[in-house]
């Protein structure tokens, strides 16, 4: 497995390879090490490749993520897999705030705890939070789950269109037009299936409610001003 | 004799007029505030009130059609591994898919790309029909993020990272129901027929350090090939500026109030965001203060309609400008053809801007396939053309009369001003003296 040490090699350098790849190339496996928090690590991967960081990263890890699958062994910054396409993020650690903002597709996997704003206006994207999640997580969320195996912070899903919230702990405060949600047979269905990938064992999806959007913001009336 | 008690006329207030009385009554009607598109209708300082000197003894002008005074632009020549080339300095300026029909967006990239010059998507993402058609193709970052994806942003010419736009300093989109058409609605994820409030920040980057992160993993997914532009409503512009190129910026588009938007709430169009005139100095001031004028290029938008406008932001220092609403028009929006359908909607030809209920007679701000089919994007794209050749011939006959064979040569000294409001916020002096107001610290 090709290893790119970035204590050595230039971060351009190793986006641009990861960007350069051809189809059918051998190598599809990558490890690095000496991330030092660097920014923009394994950005903008559009082929299915393996990059496998051995440590803690900066801002914007895995963005724009397309069919990729990135381990951070480590903890990663703000934004991470934001705007994900397809493929699979995995962090070992904690998150920062923005975790898979605008995501519009694949896999995030968060052992730890997320900060604020986790999953902001997704698109798509399914999270998977071990630990806790911060306040305005899925703030003007669109589609896709968020599942958060330990509590929320403030304002849940605050202006939430269509994405599905399922939170196994407490949930601080409820933001705008975000409700408590009947859990039917389809939600259980999906969130089992969203933890086997994720590789959560031992817990049931029965042990969590789901909210989402109430739709009372989806048209403007004059009558639902204090709620804006 | 007998004497009649003269008549007095009934005197109407100039404080509730007219038009603020019948708002008052649709407020106290409708309980929703006035939504409409375009820029400020109020009227402001504007290029209109500079003029240009000529030439004179100590100034001699270029022969007009035999004498060359070059037109091109290069943008993004600070990082950008690609920096893009214009024939022409008037750019089209963003505007979203959604806002305006598939055959308006497609028209823009055929008159753009006729006339040598860029145009630009919008909150909405990029369409197939707007890149086949656009020789050279900006795409907008939006807080949105509506549409965005790698692929498209590998396959645009240039970035541009909205933050803020000259209708609406820190107000984010605005599109409602009657125009979230199914195809609108799956590009941008979203239910179908809702009225959809775009988010005015950005969902993973707060403040000038983030930005630069920011801007560094956009250059990272492209290999540092694209331009990046960054745009803002003229709010702040010295400090805007100076942190746009701090962050990395190649370019900074800087949009005045009298800018367009495709909608959004009267009050805001009307009362936030500073004039173009008074946006480009202070602009110009911190990008030379930076030692990064001509480095950095500055767009300047809002309220561009001529050659002469044209020539005036350059000679305040800007590089290139965008026209929106003069484009538009060009295609064929407010045209008088369609007054009797103007009417039916209690407006007329000139005055219609409820582009956001997507009823325009003209086929260009609506999603519905018949009043959309009404624009032929060849004509109106030939049509935009046209006028962007003719607004570039304009700028260079007036440039030539300054004796200057490029129009980046056009300098503020070439000016004066008309009025003391114009003079102070464009720093020219006043017609006939060597002041302005705050020169001297008088």
């Amino acid at each position: 497995m090709p290893v790119f040490d970035l204590s050595v090699t230039s971060l351009r350098e190793f986006n641009s390879m990861l960007h350069s790849l051809a189809a059918g190339a051998n190598d599809t496996a990558f490890e690095v090490v000496n991330p030092r928090g660097h920014h923009a690590v394994a950005v903008g991967i559009d082929a299915p490749v393996t990059v496998d960081i051995k440590g803690s990263v900066g801002y914007y890890c895995a963005g724009m993520n397309d069919g990729g699958n990135v381990t951070v062994h480590g903890s990663a910054g703000p934004g991470v897999a934001e705007n994900m396409m397809s493929g699979t993020v995995v962090i070992e650690g904690d998150a920062s705030q923005y975790a898979g903002a605008t995501g519009q597709g694949g896999l995030l996997v968060i052992k730890g705890n997320a900060a604020s704003r986790c999953g902001i206006s997704m698109k798509g994207i399914d999270i998977v939070v071990h630990g806790n999640i911060g306040h305005m997580s899925a703030f003007m969320g669109q589609s896709g789950h968020l599942v958060v195996l330990g509590d929320a912070g403030d304002a849940l899903g605050d202006s939430l269109y269509e994405a599905k919230l399922f939170v196994r702990g407490s949930v601080k405060s409820l933001g705008s037009d975000c409700i408590e949600k009947e859990m039917r047979q389809e939600h259980l269905e999906k969130l089992a299936e969203l933890l086997d990938k994720a590789g959560v064992s031992g817990v049931r999806p029965e042990e969590f409610k789901r909210y989402g959007s109430a739709r009372k913001l989806y048209n403007f009336n004059i009558d639902n001003a204090d709620a804006y | 004799m007998s004497y009649h008690n003269p008549f007095t006329p009934p005197r109407k207030s100039a404080t509730f007029d007219d038009h603020t009385l019948a708002e008052i009554r649709r407020a106290a009607a409708t309980g929703i505030y006035d939504i409409r598109g375009a820029g400020t209708k109020r009227k402001v300082p504007h290029f209109d009130d500079l003029l240009f000197l000529g030439a004179s003894i100590s100034r001699y002008p270029l022969e007009g059609y035999r004498e060359k005074c070059d037109t091109t632009v290069v943008l993004g020549s600070r990082f950008a591994k690609k920096p893009i080339t214009l024939k022409t300095p008037i750019t089209i300026a963003g505007m979203s898919f959604g806002a305006l029909s598939g055959n308006a967006k497609e028209a823009l990239g055929r008159g753009a790309t006729l006339a040598g010059t860029s145009t630009t998507t919008g909150d909405g993402g990029m369409t197939d029909e707007e890149r086949g058609h656009s020789q050279t193709l900006v795409y907008q970052y939006l807080p949105s993020r509506y549409g965005m994806n790698p692929k498209d942003l590998r396959r645009a010419d240039a970035i541009e990272v909205v933050v803020g736009q000259g209708a609406k300093p820190g107000g984010g989109g605005m599109l409602l129901g009657q125009k979230i058409s199914d195809r609108v609605a799956h590009m941008r994820n979203l239910p179908k027929g809702i009225d959809q409030r775009s988010a005015c920040r950005h969902p993973d980057w707060t403040g000038p350090d983030d930005l630069e992160i920011k801007l560094m993993e956009l250059r990272e997914i492209t290999d540092w090939e694209k331009p990046i532009y960054v745009k803002v409503g003229g709010a702040r512009p010295y400090y805007d500026t100076a942190l746009a190129v701090k962050a990395g910026a190649d370019v900074v588009v800087l949009d005045g109030m009298q800018g367009g938007t495709a909608a959004t709430q009267d009050v805001f169009i009307e009362n936030v965001g500073m004039p173009t005139l008074a946006c480009i100095r202070p602009a110009v001031q911190a990008l030379q203060d930076l030692g990064m004028h001509r480095k950095v290029q500055l767009i300047i938008s809002g309220g561009i309609r001529s050659g002469a406008d044209v020539a005036k932001a350059l000679a305040l220092g800007a590089d290139a400008v965008a026209i929106g609403t003069a484009a538009l028009v060009a295609l064929g929006d407010n045209d008088p053809r369609w007054e009797e359908e103007y009417q039916k909607l209690g407006t007329t030809a000139g005055a219609y801007d409820d582009w956001h209920e997507g009823k325009d007679p003209a086929g260009i701000t609506t999603q519905d396939p018949e009043l959309a089919a009404r624009l032929d994007p060849v004509a109106a794209g030939r049509r935009l053309a046209n006028y962007l050749k003719v607004m570039t011939l304009e700028a260079q006959t007036i440039a030539r009369a300054c004796g200057k064979n490029h129009l980046h040569n056009l300098e503020p000294e070439d000016l004066c001003a008309l009025t003391m409001e114009a003079a102070a916020m464009a720093q020219i002096p006043l017609a006939g003296t060597n002041w302005y107001p705050g020169k001297g610290g008088y």
